[in-house]
């Protein structure tokens, strides 16, 4: 809608509709700038799709633009299985199975946890409940830096530092204010008749939650999930202080095989790895569509 | 929708009068076992682990965080460290250069994309897809776009372009725009998003009022509609500038810091000194400082946001 100047007829000029030409300077100008920034966009994924597919000599041959002559998967199949991240040869595969046993645990006890939270905030206020969360908010902007190190210690005490579960558990901490801002944003929306109705009914706290307000939530645990799925796969810091060595993620682990290869670098490998990493993400991507954007724009509106 | 559950809970109250302290614990007792973890969360985490390391910045912590109180020997020998006041000046450049690229082509991009163009979802899709993918990814990729001998400058040598220079990550003095690069390759789709959304909840009576007072549309944006996004660009400078402060994993994947000590950041120096360098008292210290940095872009926002009583909600 927005400045679109010959659409309407308010200006002095009386001649009447014409055909528009769709070549106006205007257009030839908005058109190019688009173009222009998605190139700048997609150029790098075509570099990493096409790179991941030529050999070593044809690399070496230094043109990165060029198509692979015999697309071959040689790369992906090594990346996968028997690239050398540090001192084990494995490939990514073991840190693709860590990233998923981080993953699905860590998003499903946040989202539940934050659901609550949220249902707690807004259905059943107590004193103090709107402060702790205004802490909650206002703490999620704290560099993780600041709690890196008591957090270390305090996995450290409960015997699970280095393990899944402390990974779990600091994806769910650190999940906490913009999930619980979600639900609390969205319980709040729903019509408050109906959390009425059920208490008149006799309906409790628990009951409520399960039977009234977690079936009528399922627009948000989606936006939620596509949330959680895309950042805690991308994590990359708390993957590498809490895992342990063993259970690296699948970021930690590509950053490792390209970044601390010894020996000649193999670039195919190192791309076709960095495809896979970006592989799950990129689905939820295309997949949720708006779904993904309406998760941007929610977790973006802080405050 | 402040008021449900204070009738809720003055319901009870009318009947006897329990004091103060019990209604304190019993009043919406599910309600506040289902909020521990937030409560947990908030009280042990963000009050609790920032308090301990604020404590402890102050204190000789070598390996382990024992040390005696030294008042400010850390934050002395931190800006003595010529390490660290390089990751300083590099995370103002970059984060001044970043917010304003951001901002800018976000801006840019989503008034474009709001001029009924065709392709419009699909041009989208290509401008947020790279927020979808980790820094680590990003990271690497740009890395090898922009490796010197085979990447984007051996190509265009080997076209015939001899002359052509494009060395950023190897050379210290541009590093930090190889970095921007790639942050605002990251970021800016995002940045769109958000401005198409303030873009999009601005009335379109403000814009038939300001083509008939003949205003050219580039003013309007500029004096009419960018005033009107406030709250849209102050949130965007918000988030943005929290990440900035944050940035570790692209640096970590691109650079490593390098070459030498020329794109060091705040959260690499504190990792660095936490888990590797042995020196625990530095890395809090560094930390500390971290803080102090997002408290000075935080204040005044929610000075601004909340500071009026009663303005929120």
């Amino acid at each position: 809608m927005a400045g679109s100047p010959p659409v309407e007829a308010g200006t002095v000029e009386a001649r009447g509709p014409r055909p528009k030409p769709f070549f106006t300077p205007r257009k030839i100008i908005i058109y190019t700038t688009l173009v222009f920034f998605s190139l700048y966009y997609l150029f790098p994924l075509y570099i990493m799709v096409v790179t991941s597919l030529k050999t070593m000599p044809e690399i070496r041959f230094g043109n990165i633009f060029a198509l692979p002559q015999t697309p071959n998967f040689d790369a992906w199949v090594r990346a996968w299985t028997s690239a050398c991240t540090g001192l084990n040869c494995q490939g990514l595969s073991p840190g693709f199975w860590n990233s998923v046993k981080i993953t699905i645990p860590s998003t499903i006890v946040s989202i539940f946890i934050a659901a609550v939270n949220g249902y707690a905030l807004i259905n059943w206020r107590f004193k103090g409940s709107e402060i702790f969360f205004a802490i909650l908010i206002f703490g999620s902007f704290i560099p993780y830096q600041v709690m890196l190190y008591p957090l270390v210690m305090i996995t450290r005490e409960l015997k699970i530092f280095g393990t899944l579960q402390a990974v779990i558990l600091i994806h769910t901490v650190f999940g906490m204010p913009i999930l619980t801002l979600l639900f609390r944003n969205y319980f709040a929306s729903l019509p408050q008749e109906l959390f009425k109705a059920a208490r008149v009914d006799g309906a409790g706290f628990w009951r409520i939650f399960f039977e009234i307000m977690l079936p009528m939530s399922l627009p948000i645990f989606v936006v939620a999930l596509i949330l959680q799925i895309t950042g805690i796969w991308n994590d990359f810091l708390f993957g590498v202080v809490f895992a342990g060595t063993q259970n690296y993620p699948m970021t930690v682990q590509l950053n490792n095989i390209v970044n601390s290869a010894q020996g000649t670098p193999e670039y195919n490998v190192n791309m076709a790895a960095t495809v896979l990493t970006g592989l799950v993400p990129l689905t939820v991507y295309f997949i949720s569509g708006k779904w993904f954007v309406r998760g941007v724009a929610a977790g973006a509106v802080k405050g | 929708m402040a008021d449900i559950a204070v009738q809720a809970g003055e319901g009870a109250g009318s009947v006897g009068r329990p004091s103060a302290l019990r209604k304190l614990f019993f009043h919406n007792l599910s309600a506040k076992v289902a909020a521990l973890p937030m409560i947990a969360t908030v009280l042990v985490v963000f009050i609790g682990c920032t308090i301990w390391t604020i404590y402890y910045s102050f204190t000789n912590s070598k390996l382990l965080p024992t040390g005696k109180f030294v008042g400010f020997d850390q934050y002395e020998r931190l800006f003595a460290t010529s390490r660290w006041n390089v990751s300083v000046w590099n995370l103002v450049a970059y984060g001044a250069m970043s917010l304003i690229f951001t901002l800018v082509i976000g801006f840019i991009l989503a008034v474009l994309i709001d001029q009924k163009i065709r392709f419009e979802s699909a041009l989208r899709t290509i401008m947020l897809y790279p927020f979808a993918l980790s820094f680590i990814v990003t990271g690497l990729v740009w890395q090898w776009i922009m490796n010197p001998t085979l990447g984007l400058q051996g190509t265009l040598r080997n076209l015939g372009w001899t002359g052509f220079s494009f060395d950023w990550i190897a050379n210290p003095r541009m590093v930090l725009f190889a970095l921007l690069i790639a942050g605002l390759w990251h970021g800016t789709g995002f940045c769109m998003v958000l401005m198409l959304a303030g873009l999009r909840s601005v009335d379109d009576e403000v814009w038939k009022a300001a083509r008939v007072d003949g205003i050219p549309t580039w003013r309007t944006y500029i004096s009419i509609v960018l005033p009107m996004m406030r709250g849209v660009l102050v949130t965007a400078v918000v988030i943005i500038g929290s990440g900035i402060v944050r940035l570790y994993d692209l640096v970590v994947a691109l650079t490593n810091g390098g070459p030498g000590i020329s794109s060091e950041v705040p959260a690499k120096y504190v990792f660095n000194y936490m888990f590797s360098g042995g020196n625990i008292g530095q890395g809090l210290a560094a930390a500390t400082m971290m803080l102090l940095t997002v408290l000075i872009i935080m204040i005044p926002w929610a000075y601004l946001e909340f500071g009026g009583k009663g303005k929120r909600t």
